[in-house]
């Protein structure tokens, strides 16, 4: 050891834990969901005005930042890499689809007031059971969470247990994605095959199409994005989020002072798959269609890039991640359609060589080289 | 036919019993009214076809300070492993205590339990801070939600930073343990090691990596610990050994060769040949 460590005070006052990132992310967070509902109310020729194309961009975006933050919090800091998290988000997809199915009622092609239109088409008489329920929004919401939520578990439960690990666990949960999706593609499954679910109309009486209803469902997935930031933050925050940092580094050594490390990849896994399910219930209505696509495995590798990009073991950098990249393949798709895939691998290529700490670890190194001088 | 007899009929019949999967497992009190902290009894494990332990016996006293030596392969590790439930024997009783049965616990209650562990390789959580680490391993709660909730009092404070005296490291309490040298990372854990507050430590290789200065303190360290913890060493470096100054066994091949005095065993001709002998250069 230097001498230099050994006196300088830095290492012996008990630092700030680094809350100041939190509360500029949170305030920029907020700011960000006033300043675009405000600038979407100026008249259209303003330089500020933000279209409502735009406002519900945004708000798919804020809905794959949930997604992020989901991934984060098990990759980044429990050392899970999960190739499989689209698949939750996808199942909260569903399940806010399948209420939002519900809400179409006799105004369908068919016009009947109970079955869905792709269930006449197939010549159904009554609901399936599981369809039970879902006219509800309250037990719509339940499942949003409770859906995702026991698949995780379950699927955690024999994982872990099994202390499966590493790529073994990785490859598993891109299977579970992908049996999913071949599943959902079944028109027998009753969610609407192949086509999936769209044609919505209305959301607790509230027209889908309306520009206000747009500009709500972006509010309300900034208001999501910013209390799951605060749940994640806050556990992150707690002796939990350092036994979940000590699991990710040293997992023997966890359990050799004492913790069930099974325990707490489960709970926070699950944790997160509920996450997931959130952002895809947010994301449905947005978008207006939830279809098997959106179990495909390489969904789920997307957003483990998007998380590797911003900074994984970052919770703002997850969410920079989502952001960015999105934004830049909203763009690209647009500019140069057949290079995205290019690019989106050579950045994934050079963010790991250059920054294996992703974008937020270049705003750290920025910030302690700077405390340093 | 007759219904089977409800209280002496097949196991799946009897209304006195229920299945053993059904029992919740007892969190049973440590009893060490006996004065023996740990008990292994006919141990053996096989690692296809690697005879690692052979049928041994070891028995630990409460508060005794036991220094375990022997040539590599010689199963040092692997009890160690099967003391703290890392690994599974094929055959043969391993007791905490009058009361705990270890073969029939995981890893994390067997800590909680009040076995404590160093290992050989200096096995610190090294994205955590000096500090963290200290916190983490305080013996108190470990379920789910009480971590979540748990803060810190200005008294658990004032424990961890007492035991960062101890270990030499109050200057560097809130730097990360990866920055640590490796032998401040060996006092880190040993610290770790006793914020469980153990009834029962091992400890692996303590002086491996540290000066002549560190191990000397390490040995004070010990030494002063031993009587309130029952403590096995592991160690290679005989003159740390010898200035432990306590009984020593010698394993070989799996199975106990000799105990005693670090003297008597050096005498043993079974020891010479075995062990010191090839060493004996060294000593």
């Amino acid at each position: 050891m230097s001498d230099s460590s050994t006196t300088a005070p830095s290492t012996s006052a008990r630092p700030q834990r680094s809350r100041l990132s939190s509360i500029i992310f949170i305030l920029t967070l907020i700011a960000l969901i006033i300043g675009v509902s405000i600038c979407n109310q100026l008249p259209a020729e303003h330089p500020l005005y933000v279209s409502n194309y735009m406002v519900t961009l945004l708000g798919k975006y804020l809905t794959y930042a949930i997604l992020a933050v989901a991934v984060d919090l098990v990759w980044g800091y429990l050392g899970i890499l999960s190739l499989g998290h689209a698949a939750f988000f996808a199942l909260g997809g569903y399940v806010m689809g399948m209420h939002l199915m519900r809400q179409i009622g006799d105004r369908g092609v068919y016009g009947n007031p109970d079955l869905p239109d792709f269930m006449v088409f197939l010549n159904w008489t009554e609901l399936p059971w599981y369809w039970m329920g879902s006219d509800n929004f309250a037990f719509t919401a339940m499942m949003i969470l409770l859906v995702p939520g026991l698949l995780a578990f379950v699927f955690g439960w024999f994982a872990f247990r099994s202390r499966v690990n590493g790529v073994y666990l990785s490859i598993i949960t891109q299977a579970l994605t992908y049996a999913l999706m071949l599943a959902f593609f079944r028109n027998e499954m009753g969610f609407g095959g192949n086509n999936g679910l769209t044609d919505f109309r209305e959301l607790l009486g509230f027209d889908l199409r309306s520009d206000t209803v747009r500009l709500g469902l972006f509010i309300a997935s900034g208001v999501a994005l910013l209390l799951v930031f605060l749940l994640c933050d806050s556990i992150l925050r707690s002796r939990l989020g350092k036994v979940a940092i000590a699991i990710r580094d040293a997992e023997d050594r966890t359990r050799f002072i004492g913790y069930r490390v099974e325990s707490v990849k489960l709970a926070l896994f699950a944790l997160s798959a509920m996450i997931a399910g959130i952002a895809g219930a947010l994301y449905v209505p947005q978008v207006g269609i939830i279809n098997p696509g959106e179990f495909a495995p390489l969904n789920s590798i997307e957003v483990v890039v998007w998380v590797a990009i911003g900074g994984r073991g970052t919770l703002y950098g997850a969410v920079l991640g989502a952001l960015g990249v999105n934004y830049a393949k909203t763009w690209f798709t647009g500019a140069f359609p057949e290079a995205w895939l290019f690019a989106l691998g050579l950045l994934f290529v050079v963010v790991t060589l250059l920054l294996p700490r992703g974008v937020a670890g270049l705003l750290k190194f920025k910030r302690s080289s700077q405390a340093a001088s | 036919m007759s219904t089977p007899d409800p209280m002496t009929g097949p196991a799946v019949f009897r209304r006195d019993k229920v299945f053993e999967f059904l029992i919740p497992k007892q969190v049973d009190d440590l009893d060490l009214s006996h004065g023996t902290a740990l008990y292994l009894e006919n141990i053996s494990v096989n690692f296809d076809g690697f005879q690692a332990i052979n049928g041994l016996n070891f028995y630990v006293n409460t508060g005794e300070l036991r220094c375990l030596i022997g040539p590599n392969g010689a199963g040092k590790t692997t009890l160690m492993d099967i003391v703290t439930g890392k690994t599974r024997p094929d055959t043969g009783t391993a007791w905490f205590g009058q009361k705990i049965n270890l073969l029939r616990m995981d890893e994390a209650e067997i800590a909680q339990a009040g076995i404590g562990r160093k290992f050989q390789k200096p096995s610190v959580f090294e994205n955590l801070t000096v500090f963290d680490n200290l916190e983490l391993s305080m013996a108190g709660t470990r379920k789910l939600w009480p971590t979540y909730r748990a803060r810190l009092s200005s008294e658990t404070m004032d424990r961890i930073e007492a035991m960062a005296g101890t270990i030499n490291l109050l200057s560097q309490l809130y730097a990360q343990a990866g920055s640590l040298s490796h032998g401040q990372k060996q006092w880190l854990e040993i610290g770790m090691l006793i914020m469980q507050n153990p009834v029962l430590l091992l400890v692996d290789e303590p002086a491996a990596g540290m000066t002549h200065q560190e191990m000397d303190r390490t040995v004070e360290l010990l030494t002063t610990l031993a009587g309130d913890h029952a403590i096995v060493v592991v160690e290679h470096d005989m003159d740390f050994v010898r200035a432990l100054n306590s009984p020593v066994t010698v394993l070989h091949q799996g199975s106990v060769l000799a105990e005693g005095s670090m003297a008597e065993v050096q005498s043993n001709t079974d020891v010479m040949r075995v062990y010191l002998g090839t060493e004996s250069s060294s000593c």
